[in-house]
């Protein structure tokens, strides 16, 4: 006890936070005792390098997010254009002359034309937007193919398309999520328990394992400092105690079970079987450990049997984010491996879980 | 005129961590790094690395105060880069062992040799910080780093009151502290 406090007043010291009176009487100790003096001026060092390194990590922070944010839209895109752009800066007012001649000369032309023929220009109009429309048909036709090759595999209650349960993978705002919920989606928004709403966009839905991977896209959204939880890759035992957390309505809601089998409906691998209160939109939530490992996600394919619900197991979510990763721009993705809420109460474990747990909605 | 206070404004930024000032260097320099560094056997990657390291070595000049703006901001960062390409190349022995010099550069191996033992402080305390584990590392961080009060600890860390936090963070601390200092020392 007697060190704590020790240290506690060479902390109060170094930061100047000591009464004068106190000052006084430190100072003095310090004269009269080496060793004191030894700890002041070696805890001065490493506050000093403490310090400098969170101004670092601070800054790299800011450099990778920045990094990202300049990525995605484009604006550091490959060296082509790095060029590019350099002859472009130099013939740029040759290329402008050039242009306004040929704009000229085309609005005459085109001037001359419509006063010739005034109508074909409006037909030719008409074309290009039924031709939009064909565009729009076949790509619809696409879509559903793909959907109907999911319903398929994965028998999943029509509710759930509303709406499902995703979570943080990377302070950045990678969320995980079910592909299936995904399904049909135009655009996607997710919320938090606060009802804060983000805009998201799908980066990859794995049909097969049924994960998916969004990204917060959103101005109003901060990237957090650390995830509290890690992601387990060895998986559970059977009868484990688990416990969930997803949005089968608009508010959080918490479910405890237990690991009941290590494989999935008819056998799948991909998948264990749990024994939980699950409800759709529970589908793409976490399933957790008491020590707060996320060991799998709720994928809640089959609804017929009351408390039979199944999970991915978490080590496909390396899979999926490796998988996504090989895109050179994801490549700075972190999955947390370590989890912060062991020992800790479920109540406290709860509260910061909340934060990264996103009602997911689809438009 | 107009440019050279424009510049000193965005390195007053950088200094001061904003990121608008950090966004606009970024965006007037990353290219030309990575051209650079792509036409001699680098990748994109390697240009992003080598980049946000030249970047840190400005912010360390911007904040020692000691930044004369002889240079525009886009040599330093060229000249830098250019520097730790160079060095990394010679590690690596890809060659080649000299950069054709698209634009000018300017001496910088001083500032690099003041970086390098930042450097190596910087990678100490990281190295520390990730030797000492869960919860310790998260702790540690709360308090220092994040200027958490212990009160506030106690709560998202779940311990029952602000003394048990304090006690579990002096006894992190000590241990964070020997494994600084061993590294510290072997290194003098």
């Amino acid at each position: 006890m007697e060190e704590i406090n020790m240290l506690d007043s060479i902390e109060r010291y170094i930061r100047g936070e000591m009464l004068p009176e106190e000052r006084v009487f430190f100072e003095h100790l310090r004269k009269s005792s080496p060793s004191v003096d030894q700890m002041v001026v070696e805890h001065t060092i490493f506050l000093n390098r403490m310090n400098k390194y969170g101004e670092r990590k601070q800054f790299q922070r800011v450099l990778e997010d920045v990094h990202g944010k300049l990525e995605q839209t484009g604006e550091l895109s490959e060296f082509q254009p790095g060029r590019l752009v350099r002859i472009w800066k130099k013939y740029q007012r040759v290329v402008a002359v050039a242009a306004s001649i040929a704009g000229i000369t085309a609005l005459a032309i085109s001037g001359l034309v419509s006063y010739v023929s005034p109508k074909s220009t409006d037909t030719k109009y008409q074309q290009l937007s039924r031709r939009l429309d064909n565009l729009d048909k076949k790509q619809n036709a696409l879509y559903s193919n793909i959907i109907n090759e999911m319903k398929q595999k994965e028998p999943v209650d029509a509710k759930m398309k509303l709406g499902g349960t995703g979570f943080m993978v990377d302070v950045k705002g990678y969320l995980l999520t079910d592909a299936h919920i995904l399904s049909n989606a135009r655009a996607v928004v997710v919320q938090n328990y606060k009802g804060e709403q983000y805009k998201a966009t799908i980066l990859l839905a794995d049909a097969n394992s049924d994960l998916a991977i969004l990204k917060i896209d959103d101005e109003d959204f901060k990237p957090y400092a650390i995830l509290p939880y890690g992601i387990s890759r060895s998986g559970a035992d059977l009868g484990e105690p688990i416990f969930t957390m997803g949005y089968p309505r608009d508010e959080i809601v918490y479910g405890e079970g237990y690991m009941s089998a290590k494989t999935g409906f008819e056998g799948d691998t991909l998948a264990c079987q749990i024994a939980v209160a699950a409800n759709p939109g529970n589908s793409g939530g976490p399933v957790l450990n008491k020590n707060g490992e996320i060991i799998g996600v709720l994928s809640a394919r089959q609804m017929q049997a009351q408390g039979v619900v199944f999970a991915i197991k978490a080590k496909y979510i390396y899979k999926v984010i490796d998988s996504l990763k090989t895109d050179t721009s994801y490549s700075s993705i972190r999955l947390p491996a370590n989890t912060q809420l062991k020992g800790m109460e479920r109540i406290q474990q709860v509260k910061r879980l909340e934060d990264c747990i996103f009602l997911v909605k689809t438009y | 005129m107009k440019t050279g206070s424009n510049e000193r404004l965005l390195l007053k930024g950088v200094a001061e961590n904003n990121r608008k000032a950090i966004e606009t260097i970024y965006l007037d320099n990353f290219r030309m790094v990575q051209t650079m560094i792509v036409a001699n056997n680098g990748s994109s990657d390697d240009a992003k690395d080598i980049f946000q390291e030249a970047m840190i070595v400005l912010l360390e000049k911007a904040r020692s105060g000691t930044f004369e703006l002889n240079c525009q901001i886009s040599t330093y960062l060229y000249s830098v880069g250019r520097r730790l390409w160079l060095k990394k190349l010679n590690q690596l022995q890809r060659g080649p062992v000299e950069i054709e010099q698209a634009i000018e550069v300017i001496p910088v191996e001083d500032d690099l040799d003041i970086f390098e033992k930042q450097d190596s402080d910087f990678q100490n305390m990281e190295k520390a910080m990730y030797g000492l584990g869960e919860p310790c590392r998260s702790l540690l961080e709360a308090y220092y780093l994040r200027k958490k009060t212990m009160l506030e600890i106690a709560d998202s860390f779940g311990y029952t009151n602000a003394d048990n936090a304090k006690n579990q963070k002096y006894k992190c601390l000590m241990r964070l502290k020997k494994l600084f200092f061993d590294h510290y020392k072997n290194e003098d």
